[in-house]
This record gives structure tokens, sequence and C-alpha cells, in this order.
């Protein structure tokens, strides 16, 4: 009984596991960023990082607001 | 040669490029016109509403405004003959590539719940149960994609671009005078003085002028049109002759309201539509069909450009020149988005205000790094080759793209936090 339900569970972990393979042969693709990393190309990627985490940064405050 | 067969040359000259234009002519129309989607109608009338004809100068920077940033994704497309999702997975790798296609599929749902409200809205003018116009929508929108051919969808779309006109004879049935509007509106002035609200008001304008899903539409559907190279210069005055367009719809309807409801708070342009029943129920109606062909034009768009990016990343057949055995995933997609959006308005108490100011704070998180990425890949010259930006399209998009980030980021902040800006 539990050897079946462990061979159950095996199927169905690959099944899940197989649905995220498209997802990880699409970061396997597009691992490696192609354009020409310039100093102009980094300053703007990271002007874009600090951006973004100053915009999670005001979500989070007004999330944390609304709670109280 | 003489006169008269130099005369026939030269019509005929015209007549062919005028065919070669009809041909080409399209994504920078649709695109362009889709802008004054349902929040955009709204917005402008109640900028006209609130300040009257005073701010009427702001609507001409919105055009050049929006024609440099969407001729950017014409030559992107028509070079690379791929989507903007693609591009950046492709260019910056998969972290800022699943950032922005997340990103994009949550900002196009969300928008596309509001072009929902604002369609159910306008039919609910005409007594037309919102049940009955999300079905009504979903059988349209079907057609139009379910036959089988890109171009027959994009001249249908063109058709509804042309419905969208609508709020140019409506400017003429409530008898506004010309002399007025060019006193009171050419001359760039802040009416009251700039203040916190006007400002709010500013930035709400520049904040519908320019839209992710703008950039990933135009760029897809150049890429699904197949247009060259060589059909770039066609697809650039598309694209000028679209943000004309854009620009003037956008000045008939403050135009509109200026002139019957000026001084009232509106908050909608359904709102703004049943005050201008009671004032001329022709223009109310008038208004009330351009907000819903607004609606319709920016779910048509919307829908497809979050379509379209899942097709290009995923590698699904992504083309409206499929048929649905030939690309099921790509219509699936998109008939899911339509169902979800239209179903959310349709659920009694759903929280749909807060939808709205949602949208805008979940679009400033995308559309600086669309804008971005965009001039990053214009300016290699290994891709774009003698179509990378010259120094002057740099300058002038940079200014532009770092004008609309401030902007329309304050925007976002304000609908966060909606006391900072009164």
């Amino acid at each position: 009984m539990a050897d079946k339900f462990r061979e159950w569970l095996s199927r169905r972990r690959k099944k899940f596991v197989a649905r995220f393979e498209k997802i990880r042969e699409i970061n396997r693709k597009y691992a490696k960023p192609r354009i020409t990393m310039t100093p102009a190309v980094k300053f703007a990627l990271l002007m874009l990082r600090i951006y973004l985490l100053l915009l999670v940064g005001l979500l989070f405050y007004k999330f944390i607001t609304l709670i109280r | 040669m003489n006169f008269w067969a130099r005369l026939y040359y030269r019509y005929r000259r015209y007549l062919k490029s005028m065919k070669l234009f009809a041909t080409i002519a399209g994504p920078g129309i649709i695109v362009m016109v889709a802008d004054n989607d349902a929040g955009g109608i709204a917005t402008y009338a109640a900028t006209g509403a609130k300040y009257g004809y005073g701010l009427v100068w702001f609507l001409v920077i919105l055009g050049p405004i929006a024609y440099f940033v969407q001729e950017m994704t014409v030559r992107l497309g028509a070079v690379t003959k791929r989507g903007h999702a693609e591009a950046i997975f492709d260019a910056f790798g998969s972290f800022w590539g699943w950032f922005s296609l997340l990103d994009l599929a949550l900002t196009d749902l969300l928008t596309l719940i509001t072009e929902f409200i604002g369609m159910t809205a306008a039919m609910s003018i005409f007594h037309i149960p919102p049940i009955v116009t999300v079905i009504g929508v979903f059988i349209l929108m079907g057609i139009m994609v379910l036959q089988g051919r890109y171009w027959t969808w994009e001249k249908i779309a063109m058709v509804f671009c042309l419905v969208n006109l609508i709020y140019i004879p409506c400017a003429f049935m409530v008898h506004f005078s010309v002399g007025t509007v060019l006193k009171q509106g050419i001359i760039p002035r802040f009416p009251g003085g700039f203040n916190n609200q006007i400002f709010f008001f500013l930035m709400a304008n520049i904040g519908t002028t320019i839209t992710p899903w703008m950039v990933f539409f135009q760029q897809s559907s150049v890429v699904d049109k197949n247009l060259q190279e060589k059909d770039i210069p066609w697809e650039q005055i598309d694209t000028a002759v679209g943000s004309v367009l854009t620009v003037l719809v956008a000045f008939f309807i403050i135009i509109v309201t200026a002139t019957v409801l000026k001084g009232q708070d509106i908050e909608s342009a359904a709102q703004a539509s049943h005050a201008l029943m009671g004032i001329n129920k022709y223009v109310g109606a008038f208004v009330a069909i351009g907000l819903f062909d607004a609606g319709f034009l920016g779910a048509i768009c919307i829908s497809l450009a979050s379509s379209w990016a899942m097709g290009e990343v995923f590698g699904w057949a992504h083309s409206l020149n499929n048929k649905v055995k030939e690309a099921p995933w790509f219509y699936l997609f998109y008939f899911s988005t339509l169902v979800i959006a239209g179903t959310v308005v349709l659920i009694p108490g759903a929280p749909l205000v807060l939808i709205t100011l949602f949208v805008q704070v979940i679009a400033v998180t995308l559309l600086p790094a669309a804008l971005v990425f965009l001039i990053l890949l214009l300016n290699q010259e290994e891709l774009m080759g003698k179509y990378k930006n010259s120094l002057f399209q740099n300058v002038a998009t940079t200014i532009i793209v770092i004008g609309i980030i401030i902007l329309s980021t304050l925007y976002g902040v304000s609908a966060l936090f909606p006391n900072i800006f009164k």
C-alpha cells in the first residue's frame, strides 16, 4: 500500500516538475544577457533596480500602514 | 513632357503612395487612438470640467511625446522581427524578461478590467445591463480574432478608431467658441496658478499618454503584420497620424466638458455622459458611445499585447493569421484574460475603485523598465544597424522618458497616498 502511494506520489511529482520544464528551458535559453554591457547599460540597469526597490518599499509601507 | 502628362504622372504617383500607405497603416493609428481608452477619456473629461480650456495647450505636447516613444517600437519590431517581451528576454536575460512579462500580464489584466468598467458604464446609460454588454463584447472580440487574418482584424479595429472621432461632432453640438478656446487655451499657463491639484491633473494626462501595453502592442503588431525595414518610413507616418488623432480626440473631449460642465467635479466619463444627457441628450449619447468605443479599442489592444508577449516567450504560435487549431495557447490566453476581466466587473461588490487605483501603481513599476530597455536596444548598433537611434533621437527620447518616468511615478505614488498632492 505504502509502495503504491510512493509510486503514485513520484508520478505526480514528475508531472508537476515537467510543467516547469518549459520555464527552465526559457531560463536556460536566456541565461546570458546578449546586450553589450557598456557603462551606460550597467548604470541604467542599476538605476532600474534601485527604482524598483524604492517602489516595492513604498508598496510595503502602504500595506503596513493599511493593516495598522 | 507636357504639363498634363506631368500632372497625370504626379497624380498616379500620389495615388500609388496613398494605396501603399493604406496597406501599411494600422498599428500606429490603432495604438494611438486606443491610447485614449476608457481611463484616458475620463481623465480628459475631468480636466476640461475642472480647468475649462486652460490646459488645452498641454495636449499639444502629448502628441510628440507619444510619437517619439512609439516610433522606436516600429524600428525595433521591423528590424529585429521580435516583440518587446522577446527582445527584453534576449537582450537583458531572464530576470528582466520574467519581470517585464509577468508585470505586463498583471498590468494588462487590471487595465482590461477598467476597460470593461468603462464599457458597462457607457452602455448602462442606454439601459443595457452589464452582463449583456460583457457578453456582447466577448462575441464581438471573438469574431474579430477568430476570422484568422491579421489584416481583417486590423481593418475592423480601424473602423472602431473612426468611431472614436465621435467627440468632434459632440464639440460642435455644444457650440464652443473658437475665439475663447484660442484666447484661453493656446498660450501655456496654469489656471489658478501652479498648485498641487493642477500638478495632479498634468500627471494624470501624461500618465494616460504612454502606458506599458502600448510599447508591447505596437512592436508585436509590427511583427505580426510582417512589416519590413523598407516599410519603416510608412509606419512612422502611420504613427504620426495616430498621434495627431489621439491629440485631436483628447482636445475635443476637453472642449465638450469645458464648454458645458465647467466647474463640476467629474470623476468618470460615464458621469460626464450622465450630466450631458440632462443638457443635450444627443451629446450625452455620443459621449457614451465614444466611451464604449474607447473601452473596446483599449480592450482589443491590451488583451492582444499580453497574448502576443506570452506567445513570443513561450514559443507558442502567436499570430492573428493562425487559426485556433494552429495557435491554441495563444487564443486560450487571449480569451482567458477577457473572461477574467469581464467576470470581475460582473461580481457584485467587486473592489473596482481599488482596482482602478492599483492599475496606476502597477503600471509605474513596468513603464520605466519598458522605456529604458527600448532606448538601450535602439542604441545597439549590431542589432539595429543603420536604424539605431541618432544623437537627436537619443537626446529627445531620453528627456521624454525621464520626464514620463518622473511624472507617472508621482502619479502612481499619488494613487497610493491620495493626499500627497492635495
